[in-house]
């Protein structure tokens, strides 16, 4: 048991690991944002469509995906109950009904596509067509909120910040679904992903501005954060990313449009890391180090994820990379 | 409003039961599901591939249910039981977190593969893709069970107050994450899902056969019903008696580990040896309807054994009544009958698997009507079987939520209101029950379907090659 021994009482090389999970939690969030936000925006769109053909189409686009790209959010509470138990706890009971209309949102936008497969009237199709793009808004929207929640500590569920942050996360995910129809459809339905993935970047970015300036103005305690250079450096790439975004769009480079959507997902949560850092629990004043595990599991945390997610990596390239391309034509949900 | 502990008790507990329908589902469809693959790609017969489809539809549609009940079970240790996470977190996040990464990313990922790809990637990456989903489902349950036989025999860890709060550090990881539960656990889980896919296959399997061979109704595809109900019946044959003989040794387990438990699973108030295994056991007073073992008694047991089981052969053992423990008897006749059902039906299983082979054997396995009628009316009761076991285990172990560390009630969120644990308890009885009732309906909507006709086997014949030729139109 010496190598036990040894992992109790000292980080991993030295590694200042508290931090490194932190960053970790956040880049796992991310990876979330990124690519079930596309299944969001997927869903989102697919309200704009009434065409049963097409609507098949969308459905097809994400159907061999979402699975997997849920799953980052189960990791991610995993990550945070494993290294910051206490935040999980506190998190998670503070915003107890928030935390379950999160639950109901996926859980209606997770069986929504698996139900509409299973009958062909119309009435049934409708309903789980609504139920599809109701989950598929209102889960983006209240992550917003939640996560907005987190950042400022708040003790009530609704504010006005976080109704503003839960808009701007919706925008986002259609920017981000609308880059991922680029390269999965052609036609009318690429042309229309265009126009509402530009509209939606133009939104994303006058609902972002508001809510930092919104935040900035209320919460003295994150003044000093928001003058880091690091902040202001976040504040501005979103900015250019917008642009690039519409420029990449427009030109019909779909691949960079699909990834600067991707940049401006990993912005913002790398702002919200940025802010909240090295806070990580503001309502129950909780740091980092105050409330990472002790040093032996920390350590055994470390060694099993830095085997397993390059391996998560290499199942991602694998599905990717076996439904690359736009879809066929007959290729529907199943 | 609801106590807003007894009302987390209840919706963890209706979570729980409801959500665990699902895993059993993939966990045990899996292996078959690798079956048929291997089949199919190595002898390219179309029934495999009639068999891999069918099945895995029913496999896509239990694991988004199953996904979506289980996020909902991840979030409630923080949203219902934050003073337990807060406590035990260090211990009990790891593995969840692990579940996810390992096992849950695998399984999630090629599921993509497995449903959406048989047309876009070779048949050796798609029987590689039915190998990580199967793998994916049986590893999670390593890690969940992993954390809960933590809680029934903790090890390795000890417990100190931070901040005020009791706290348990993990010092050994190897006692903890191995502890002595979880083999016994795992074993016996893994081989009732298997068992409980397999009733459920026999059952529905047998409803064709029985109206195609026994009422002369012509039912489309009899040979894959046929194929069906003789995969099943052996890979029953093979789980029933292997459940009871580990279920046996789980038993005696539970009595050198957790003796409160196993007290209350034989409701032995009193420490006595030679004590009698009660096949049944009635009060004669109606008042006295929830304790099956008050004084005027009227049952049918079997004299020593009770003792027998729980020393592996010695009638004359002791076992330690409920009245000689420090902490209040978990609900006695809950733990005592859920434990009789679920041995009856073990027993049960064994009957019909040895039933069935014979009338194989025989070359009658289409003819008897009264198997088929047995097979029908068990095909739930896997899952039934399944159930029970999980009360005794949960049921059995209270008032601890960590066996001799923290109590049940002590690990309820702390700011927790009635009023908003009354709402999502009402929320989840409704949204559950038409959970479940959507998940029976397109179940048994795709039952009714049947498998996939004939044509639309892609390894029946050339159709692939016009199929592509249609595609190119961009």
């Amino acid at each position: 048991m010496t190598e036990i021994g040894s992992l109790a009482s000292e980080p991993l090389f030295g590694l200042p690991l508290p931090e490194l999970w932190f960053a970790l939690l956040f880049f796992i969030f991310a990876m979330f944002l990124f690519l079930d936000g596309f299944d969001f925006g997927v869903g989102i769109l697919f309200a704009t469509r009434d065409d049963e053909h097409e609507q098949e189409q969308l459905l097809a686009a994400v159907g061999p995906f979402w699975d997997g790209n849920e799953v980052w959010l189960v990791v991610f509470g995993g990550t945070l109950f494993a290294a910051f138990p206490a935040v999980y706890a506190n998190l998670f009971s503070r915003y107890y009904l928030l935390m379950f209309a999160i639950l109901a949102a996926l859980g209606f936008r997770g069986l929504a596509p698996e139900m509409y497969e299973e009958r062909e009237d119309t009435q049934w199709r409708r309903f789980w067509g609504y139920a599809f793009i109701i989950g598929s808004t209102t889960t983006p929207f209240l992550l917003g909120m939640f996560v907005m929640n987190w950042l400022l500590g708040a003790s009530a569920l609704i504010s006005l910040q976080g109704v503003l942050a839960g808009l701007a996360v919706v925008a986002l995910t259609v920017v981000d679904g609308a880059a991922f129809l680029g390269l999965k459809t052609r036609g009318a339905l690429r042309d229309d992903a265009r126009t509402y993935g530009v509209r939606a970047a133009i939104g994303y970015l006058v609902l972002t501005g508001l809510t930092l300036g919104l935040v900035y103005s209320t919460t003295p305690s994150l003044r000093p954060s928001f003058q880091s250079p690091a902040i202001v450096g976040l504040v501005l790439l979103t900015g250019g990313l917008v642009a690039g975004y519409i420029l990449a769009f427009r030109t019909q480079r779909y691949h960079l449009t699909f990834v600067i959507a991707a940049g401006l997902v990993f912005a913002l949560v790398t702002l919200l890391a940025g802010l909240m850092f090295p806070v990580v629990d503001r309502a129950a004043e909780l740091t980092i180090r105050d409330a990472i595990i002790s040093t032996l599991p920390l350590n055994l945390m470390t060694i099993m994820a830095s085997v397993l997610l390059p391996l998560v990596f290499g199942y991602f390239v694998v599905l990717y990379s076996a439904f690359s391309g736009p879809i066929e034509s007959e290729e529907t949900y199943r | 409003m609801v106590d807003p502990v007894i009302a987390s008790r209840l919706q963890f507990a209706i979570t729980t039961i409801v959500h665990i329908i699902f895993p059993v589902m993939s966990m045990g469809l899996a292996p078959f599901l690798i079956y048929f693959t291997w089949k199919e790609v190595r002898s390219e017969q179309p029934i495999y591939e009639q068999l891999r489809r069918f099945w895995t539809r029913i496999f896509a549609v239990s694991f988004v249910v199953g996904t979506v009940t289980g996020l909902v079970l991840e979030f409630e240790f923080g949203t219902n039981f934050a003073a337990f996470s807060t406590t035990a977190g260090e211990l009990f996040g790891g593995p969840l977190a692990l579940e996810g990464m390992m096992a849950f990313m695998l399984e999630a990922t090629f599921l993509g593969i497995f449903v959406f790809g048989r047309e876009r990637v070779s048949d050796r990456l798609y029987f590689l893709s039915s190998i990580a989903v199967g793998l994916g489902t049986w590893l999670s349950a390593v890690w969940i069970l992993i954390a809960n036989s933590w809680m029934q025999t903790p090890r390795g860890f000890e417990v100190v107050v931070e901040n005020g709060h009791r706290v348990v550090k993990l010092t050994d990881p190897l006692a903890a994450y191995l502890n002595p539960r979880f083999p016994y656990m795992f074993v016996h889980m893994q081989n009732s899902a298997v068992e409980s896919v397999a009733l459920f296959m026999a059952g529905v399997a047998a409803y064709y056969v029985f109206r195609h061979h026994v009422w002369g109704y012509p039912i489309e595809h009899i040979g894959f019903w046929e194929k069906t109900l003789k995969i099943a019946l052996v890979a029953l044959l093979i789980t029933a008696p292997l459940q009871v003989l580990h279920g046996d040794a789980y038993a005696r387990h539970v009595y050198e580990t957790q003796p409160q438990k196993f007290a209350a699973m034989e409701a032995v108030w009193e420490t006595e040896s030679y004590v009698p295994e009660y096949i049944v056991a009635f009060p004669t007073d109606v008042n006295d309807l929830l304790d099956p073992r008050t004084k005027d008694l009227f049952g049918i047991g079997i004299p020593g054994g009770a003792s027998w089981l729980a020393s592996g052969g010695d009638p004359q053992a002791t076992i330690r009544g409920l009245e000689s423990f420090d902490t209040q008897a978990p609900p006695v006749a809950i733990v005592f009958w859920a434990f009789r059902i679920m041995v009856a039906l073990g027993f049960w299983f064994i009957l019909l698997a040895f039933w069935g082979a014979y009338r194989w054997w025989r070359g009658e396995l289409f003819e008897d009507d009264l198997l088929h009628k047995a097979l029908m009316g068990s095909s739930l009761l896997g899952f039934v079987a399944v159930e029970v076991g999980w009360i005794v285990t949960e049921v059995g172990r209270q008032p601890w939520v960590i066996q001799g560390v923290m109590k049940t009630e002590a690990g309820v969120s702390p700011g927790l209101t009635g009023a908003e644990a009354t709402f999502t308890l009402l929320g989840f009885v409704t949204g559950y029950a038409l959970l479940l009732g959507l998940y029976t309906y397109v179940v048994s909507r795709l039952i009714r379907a049947g498998p996939p006709a004939d044509e639309d086997l892609q390894s029946s014949a050339d159709s692939t090659a016009t199929e592509s030729e249609v595609t190119t139109s961009d």
